[in-house]
């Protein structure tokens, strides 16, 4: 991030899953670009190493710049990485199609699964609408958290060089 | 948990996929749901699966049948799993009639 000559506004801190912790299990609608059906996420994480992206609803910015990271860095290509925010169906169908993303995505209107998470963010001027704070929780097929990295500020975003440097030597 | 035998494609608030809905929970059967949208072009994956693109549309991996428009379905079920049931296959996947079509 640039350098600002304010302070951001720092979050509360987060009781979130942490690393030798087993991430909970959900199950949500899972979208990807032809449908979506309801789905656990340790069906997803049975199948190999998986990254679990919280991310601020479609349409934020935040959501834009993080998932158009995740493509250029080709983080698909080493692991599953499926996202989780409160955005309908139809909108995750809609922005894995204009972010020409190969994931798919979790979608958790009432923010819950943030909250079982220790990780949701109630949105000052948008009232009664909570998403997640922007985290990334790198899990093993057993749902064992291996790294975690959890915004502290409204906004921040994480080192991508550590976090993939995490990836690779995980997988 | 093992994956259903059945895959229901269906529309949200389409009230032939609910038709369809209803059945298979009178035979109690357990079924995967997955939705996909309104527009015709946007289901590419019904058409793949059926031939057709539209909904209700069922896949059956119990008996290897796939087949769309809600009456048909509704008769394959009856007759596949119901009381009556000799448990025999059907085939009348082809039958040109669609409905499900509009939002």
């Amino acid at each position: 991030m640039v350098d600002l000559d304010f302070d951001v506004v720092e979050f509360a801190p987060a009781d979130h899953p942490a690393v030798g912790e087993t991430a909970p299990d959900f199950t949500r609608p899972f979208v990807s670009a032809e449908y979506w059906e309801d789905t656990s996420l340790s069906s997803v994480t049975a199948e190999g190493p998986t990254l679990l992206v919280f991310y601020s609803m479609n349409g934020a910015f935040p959501a834009t710049y993080v998932w158009n990271e995740i493509r250029d860095r080709g983080w698909t290509d080493l692991l599953t990485v499926v996202g989780v925010t409160i955005s309908t169906p139809y909108d995750h169908k809609t922005f894995l199609e204009d972010r020409d993303l190969d994931v798919s995505l979790f979608s958790d209107p009432s923010n819950e699964v943030a909250e079982t998470y220790g990780i949701a963010h109630d949105l000052d001027g948008m009232t009664g609408v909570s998403e997640p704070r922007l985290s990334f929780f790198l899990l093993d097929d057993d749902r064992t958290v291996e790294h975690a990295w959890v915004a502290s500020e409204w906004p921040e975003f994480p080192d991508y060089d550590e976090l993939e440097a995490a990836i690779e030597s995980a997988i | 948990m093992s994956a259903p035998q059945i895959t229901l494609y269906r529309l949200q608030a389409c009230p032939f996929c609910e038709r369809v809905v209803r059945k298979l929970e009178e035979y109690d059967l357990s079924y995967r749901s997955r939705f996909v949208e309104p527009m015709h072009s946007e289901r590419n994956v019904v058409k793949r699966v059926s031939g057709k693109r539209s909904v209700p549309a069922i896949v059956d991996e119990a008996t290897g049948v796939t087949m769309s428009e809600s009456g048909n379905i509704v008769d394959y079920l009856d007759r596949t799993y119901g009381a009556q049931t000799d448990g025999g296959r059907v085939d009348d996947s082809d039958r040109d009639v669609t409905d499900g079509g509009a939002a």
